[in-house]
């Protein structure tokens, strides 16, 4: 059973109540077209289910298969410098149908980025080195494709919709 | 399916229609094999695809992967040219299965691999080998596991 490594900590990206009692990190690539199913799935997952929830997303992007992989993980990033990571994240789902080079700096001006330090941002190591330590978790964690989901720490065999299915069994 | 402290089974397996690739040349360097069933399985969740982004990763660790299925050479670059793999796929190809069948990962049935990995250290023992359901993708963490521990000696 593969564990995720390290556990959540004050270095990741938090939606929810800390004090959730089901915790779920999804590790995901914002090119991958799984993941972009998912996105929906998992909006709708924090809705129903408010306050028993913490979502976590971590980076995992394939950059051989997805050209477009690395430099969205860094356009996120560089958005979460300006407190603005999942306005960003949400902006790269609902417009992966034309994810693209030119895409970022219009993203960062429709969610109310400073341009010129976002530019900046993105050319910084410090958030490849971010995205890299991302992916070392995901390996470690025994990710095995986009997207892999953790439920309190372990890993849950299925997809965005058997997460679902799985929540509402075990809340009711 | 041979296990921890075994000697791995030398072979000579071609990697392209002019390249062999011989177990024993890699001694001295830690190696991955992974047998997987086929090429072509679908992509997000592909095994060798995934690998194929933790090459670096496996090199700090002084480790080379290689892929094994009964799949053709051809096939196989077929393949890699699709999935841009950047390290080698074998073909168990003639006599079909034969590597397969020497580490215990063949399946008579099916005559496919079975997907199953094994970790080799520098002196060319198995350091650490897993055998999972075909339709499982291991992922990585067993094989970082393994090279771990393999650095710490």
């Amino acid at each position: 059973m593969s564990v995720l490594k390290p556990e959540i900590n004050s270095q990741d990206h938090i939606q929810g109540d800390d004090s959730a009692s089901i915790a779920i990190v999804e590790f995901g690539d914002y090119q991958c077209p799984y993941c972009g199913d998912a996105y929906p799935i998992m909006k709708e997952i924090e809705e129903t289910f408010g306050h028993q929830i913490r979502f976590v997303f971590r980076h995992f992007p394939l950059t051989n298969a997805h050209e477009f992989a690395f430099p969205a993980a860094i356009a996120a990033e560089a958005a979460g410098l300006q407190g603005k990571f999942w306005e960003m994240h949400d902006a790269l789902y609902e417009n992966q149908y034309r994810l693209d080079g030119e895409l970022f700096d219009e993203l960062a001006e429709t969610i109310g980025l400073d341009l010129e330090q976002f530019q900046k941002d993105s050319a910084s190591e410090d958030i490849k080195t971010i995205i890299e330590d991302n992916f070392n978790s995901g390996m470690r964690s025994g990710v095995n494709g986009t997207p892999s989901f953790y439920v309190n720490g372990t890993k849950f065999e299925g997809g965005a919709t058997d997460l679902y299915q799985m929540l509402k069994e075990s809340t009711e | 399916m041979l296990e921890k402290g075994a000697i791995a089974p030398d072979f000579e397996l071609n990697a392209t229609p002019d390249q062999k690739i011989k177990l024993k040349d890699f001694k001295g360097k830690n190696v991955i094999l992974a047998f997987y069933p086929a090429d072509w399985s679908p992509v997000c969740s592909d095994q060798m695809a995934l690998y194929n982004e933790m090459l670096k990763y496996f090199s700090k660790y002084d480790a080379q992967i290689f892929g094994v299925s009964v799949d053709s050479v051809w096939c196989h670059l077929a393949f890699e040219e699709n999935r841009k793999l950047h390290f080698p796929l074998l073909a168990d190809f003639e006599p079909k299965g034969a590597v397969s069948k020497a580490y215990g990962v063949y399946d008579d049935e099916v005559g496919e691999s079975k997907r199953a990995l094994f970790v080799i250290d520098k002196e060319g023992k198995i350091a650490w080998s897993y055998l999972s359901p075909v339709a499982v993708n291991p992922g990585a963490d067993g094989i970082l596991d393994a090279l771990e521990e393999l650095s710490k000696k």
